[in-house]
């Protein structure tokens, strides 16, 4: 602390990133539609930036909060779901300028409000309990949304999810550059929460829950609003799933799918938002990247879910989180200086 | 401290015996009662501490002294008795609101945020002390980074009661055993407590850490001005430190009084030694 | 009549598959009152044991008796190896990254079993039959009254197991507190062994019956199969034997009378909302003892 290292004042800080990253968001979307990308590895960036976004909402109840819960998919297909079917109400796909980006954002906001009051509602009764409990009940609700999402057109008696056969023709909304500004917009929102008052006292929960209560910590109120937050997140990243693929099935959100997320999360480090970000990166590119390699995905996945836990259990990069400035500062400082990675998170 | 207070009378129930009964007590225990199944933990705990009070609570092992801390901060609800703090009845209420009543507490296991910094400790303490809302953290609004500054000013302060500054960026769980206390104090004291309950704050330190610790005590009280009521089985410093003595025994109080008191008194060595009696210096 | 008679073969239906629940609840309750995990794998030992009969039947056309035994052998080695392997490295830590290794197991299973056996499921030729029993309009197939009797008889023999002999007492010991039960001698690694060799015993006999009524075997049947009976072990009381077995026929039940009403779609829906209203309502479950963490 008293040392006589050159450090960046707060706010210029601040200043400093949003310029870095307003620049980063322009440059590589330019860099994307060019004609050097092809559209084929624009789309794998894209699924690489839903899964980030999985990764980094998940990370929010599991490394910050300090629960496991088991059924993010669920959130994922509300989202999904509540996107896909307002897309198609309102016709997205015939939408011209402004009305039509009204549209996307309205979208994506209201996928996420819908998930995050999915969120509330499973949230408070869920989190009265611990641990196991916590991860079993949220295991059963996403399994409940999946076989709603199946039968709720025979109950309601009008087609509104179109059943296992599938919702179809949902506006392709989804390009590079919402994806990117969703990922930016989500790991920014989170990182400013995780650095205030309300961040800490999440994770005051996660360390040590009775300690945290007798701090003057509204526990349950902190545990729903983390678990609300991840859910919210959850459903944007789904909303631009069902805008990327165009068309949704209950089946691609079961348990398979929030043990997908979970394994991210634990192999970046359950924590840390630069290795949920990372794994999300590795995890997503790496099956396409070895076209051979995609049969034995989900076996390496859980191999690597088991490897982690017995061998190195806080993950590949533990709690560290990124930081510009810091680097910014460290090159600053005559030092040996760290290379410049991109990145979202920051400080 | 005591030689400053004007009426010295005996009020019932009161640990300090000859408490300064010109203010209403800070923390007044009525018959506080409770059962776990069938058995009677605590029973008829009578217990009143004034402002600027340091009380102990000393008893053989099992006696319910812990049991007493977890419902002063409602972790359990009592089965019978009541507690007001400052007058408040805080039957039913949550722990984090006695806490924001004005009760922090250490724990004897301790119970730090391990691998949280030292000054993130301080500051989850003093969540309460900040207003901004979670707006105002999304945006990084003016209130964020005012009060942030301020809290992270006097947090600093704070562990500067134990000369902690240095440590406030060290993971709470790298401690020494004897930091890691007093972290927990310090925090405990970031919640601005009217009564601050100390769980064996000198188990595992040595006797010239125990003697600075005594001295920090008296210390914090003088400066904030807040009532301590402390578990300890360190008898020595029981006796030095604290105005007035509660002994508890199988969940009762069988003797209250001054140290020279409780020193003396049959029940007292009855119950640290058994029935054959010995010296005083008993420790449990 | 008619509706009686269905009324009365779904009850039936309910008890078969209640027996099947039950059988693997006990599995997970045990290793929880044990380790405090959630074991997710254990549905996945049931899907092996499946496999071993459907190998040594169709492929190599053992007798029904070896098959089952095979299994049975197979799925209890099993149990043992994945503890000794996976679980006993993390004894000592955070029960997160144990239910997450759990997890990873279970799906190391799965995928691994899809990876070499393909994702279709292997049918497996009739192994037990008998004649059916008739009572009235109504039928009770052979398969049912061999599942219902074997279980019984199952639970009979564990409850002797754990309530007489000196490793029962040493796995209740453990359970009540690990830390004491080493200290009066009792040998942790035995006990906890011998715990998973029972469940996963009795998941190897489970996996048999299930052939036995569903005559197919899938890298997959383990998971809905697994979660159901956990859904059991935890409305009996997750730790409880006696709410095992509860458990396990109050869920087989529930589903037969689900499908009765003819809302079948909705089964796993119902069993999961039972699961979920247990929780809330009584999270200690049917017959589980309360938790308090000590301060």
């Amino acid at each position: 602390m008293k040392t006589n290292r050159k450090t960046i004042p707060m706010p210029m800080r601040y200043l400093i990133n949003t310029v870095l990253i307003v620049l980063f968001i322009l440059a590589s979307t330019l860099f994307v539609n060019s004609d050097a990308v092809s559209g084929y590895f624009t789309k794998i960036l894209m699924v690489i930036g839903i899964n980030i976004i999985l990764a980094v909402s998940l990370n929010i109840a599991t490394g910050y909060l300090g629960q496991l819960p088991l059924g993010h998919a669920g959130f994922m297909a509300v989202g999904a779901y509540t996107g896909g079917i307002f897309l198609k109400a309102v016709d997205a796909a015939k939408a011209t300028g402004g009305t039509y980006y009204l549209y996307v954002a309205a979208a994506l906001v209201l996928s996420g409000i819908v998930a995050g009051i999915f969120g509330i509602l499973i949230g408070v009764p869920a989190l009265r309990l611990k641990g196991d409990y916590l991860a079993i009940i949220t295991l059963g609700f996403g399994e409940i949304i999946r076989v709603v999402l199946t039968n709720i057109d025979s109950v309601l008696g009008f087609d509104l999810t179109y059943g296992a056969s599938g919702l179809k023709r949902i506006p392709k909304i989804t390009t590079f550059f919402n994806v990117l500004l969703c990922v930016v917009l989500s790991c920014v929102v989170i990182h400013m929460v995780m650095k205030s008052r309300h961040g800490r006292a999440i994770l005051s929960i996660r360390e040590n829950e009775i300690a945290a209560e007798s701090c003057g910590i509204r526990t349950t109120y902190y545990k729903v609003m983390a678990f609300t937050m991840s859910a919210f997140f959850a459903g944007v990243a789904g909303c631009l799933y069902a805008g990327y693929l165009g068309s949704l099935q209950p089946s691609s959100f079961g348990f398979m799918k929030s043990i997908e997320i979970l394994v991210m999360v634990v192999l970046g480090g359950m924590g840390s938002m630069l290795g949920s970000i990372l794994s999300a990166t590795v995890l997503t590119a790496l099956p396409e990247a070895l076209r051979a390699f995609s049969d034995y995905r989900m076996v390496v996945y859980s191999l690597v879910l088991v490897l982690m836990m017995i061998f190195k259990p806080t993950g590949l990069l533990g709690q560290y989180d990124f930081s510009l400035s810091r680097i910014l500062e460290k090159l600053m400082n005559p030092k040996k200086s760290a290379g410049k990675k991109e990145g979202a998170s920051h400080e | 401290m005591s030689e400053q207070k004007t009426k010295l009378v005996e009020v019932p129930g009161g640990i300090i015996p000859e408490r300064d009964v010109s203010q209403p007590p800070v923390l007044e225990v009525r018959h506080l009662g409770i059962d776990f199944g069938g058995l009677t933990a605590v029973d008829d705990f009578d217990f009143v501490i004034g402002k600027d009070e340091i009380g102990g609570l000393i008893g053989p092992n099992g006696a319910g002294k812990t049991t007493v801390f977890n419902l002063l901060t409602n972790v359990y609800q009592p089965t019978r008795g009541h507690i007001l703090l400052g007058g408040v009845d805080t039957r039913g209420k949550k722990t984090y609101e006695v806490n924001k009543l004005g009760i922090a507490r250490t724990f004897q296991n301790i119970r730090l945020f391990k691998t949280l910094t030292v000054l993130d400790n301080v500051l989850i303490g003093m969540h309460n002390g900040m207003g901004y809302n979670l707006g105002s953290s999304v945006l990084r609004l003016p209130a964020y980074w005012k009060q942030e500054k301020e809290a992270k000013q006097e947090a600093l302060s704070l562990l500067g009661i134990f000369d902690m500054q240095d440590l406030a960026e060290v993971h709470a769980g790298n401690l020494p055993y004897g930091a890691q206390r007093r972290l927990e104090i310090v925090r405990a004291l970031a919640t601005k407590p009217k009564i601050l309950l100390l769980d064996e704050p000198a188990a595992g330190m040595n006797p010239s850490e125990t003697a600075e610790l005594m001295e920090n005590i008296r210390r914090i009280r003088d400066r904030f001005g807040i009532a301590v009521i402390l578990i300890e089985h360190d008898m020595n410093l029981v006796m030095n430190i604290c105005e007035g003595i509660a002994v508890l025994n199988y969940g009762r109080i069988i003797a209250k009084g001054t140290p020279e008191e409780i020193r003396k008194n049959p029940v007292v060595i009855e119950a640290y030694l058994g029935k054959k009696g010995g010296t005083a210096n008993a420790e449990g | 009549m008619a509706f009686l008679s269905t009324l009365f073969s779904q009850v039936i239906n309910g008890l078969q598959s209640g027996s099947i629940y039950a059988l693997v609840a006990l599995g997970y309750s045990m290793v929880y009152g044990i380790i405090m995990l959630l074991n997710f794998a254990h549905g996945d030992i049931i899907m092996v044991g499946a496999y071993v009969v459907w190998m040594s039947t169709a492929n190599f056309g053992f007798h029904p008796i070896v098959s089952i035994l095979l299994a049975v052998v197979v799925s209890t080695t099993l149990g043992v190896v994945i503890e000794k392997v996976a679980y006993a490295p993390l004894r000592s830590s955070p029960r997160l990254s144990l239910l997450i290794t759990a997890i990873g197991i279970s799906f190391l299973l799965e995928n691994g079993f899809q990876l070499i056996f393909g994702a279709g499921a292997k049918v497996v030729p009739d192994f037990l039959t008998g004649p059916s029993v008739h009572l009235g309009s109504a039928t009770i197939s052979f398969s049912a009254i061999v599942t219902i009797v074997v279980t019984v008889l199952m639970m009979a023999g564990l409850t002797f197991l754990v309530q007489k002999t000196k490793l029962g007492k040493a796995m209740r010991a453990v359970s009540e507190d690990m830390g004491a039960a080493q200290l009066m001698g009792i040998n942790l690694n035995t006990t906890i062994s011998f715990t998973f060799a029972m469940g996963s015993a009795l998941a190897g006999v489970a996996s048999v019956l299930y052939l036995s009524s569903y005559g197919q075997a899938s890298p997959t049947m383990g998971s809905m199969l697994g979660l159901k009976a956990f859904v059991a072990a935890v409305l009996g009381g997750i730790g409880s034997l006696p709410g095992a077995m509860l458990g396990g026929f109050v869920i087989g039940m529930a589903e037969a009378l689900v499908s009765a009403a003819g809302l079948s779609v909705w089964k796993d829906g119902v069993v999961f909302a039972i699961l979920i209203i247990v929780l809330l309502v009584k999270p200690t479950g049917l017959m589980g003892k309360p938790m308090t963490e000590k301060v």
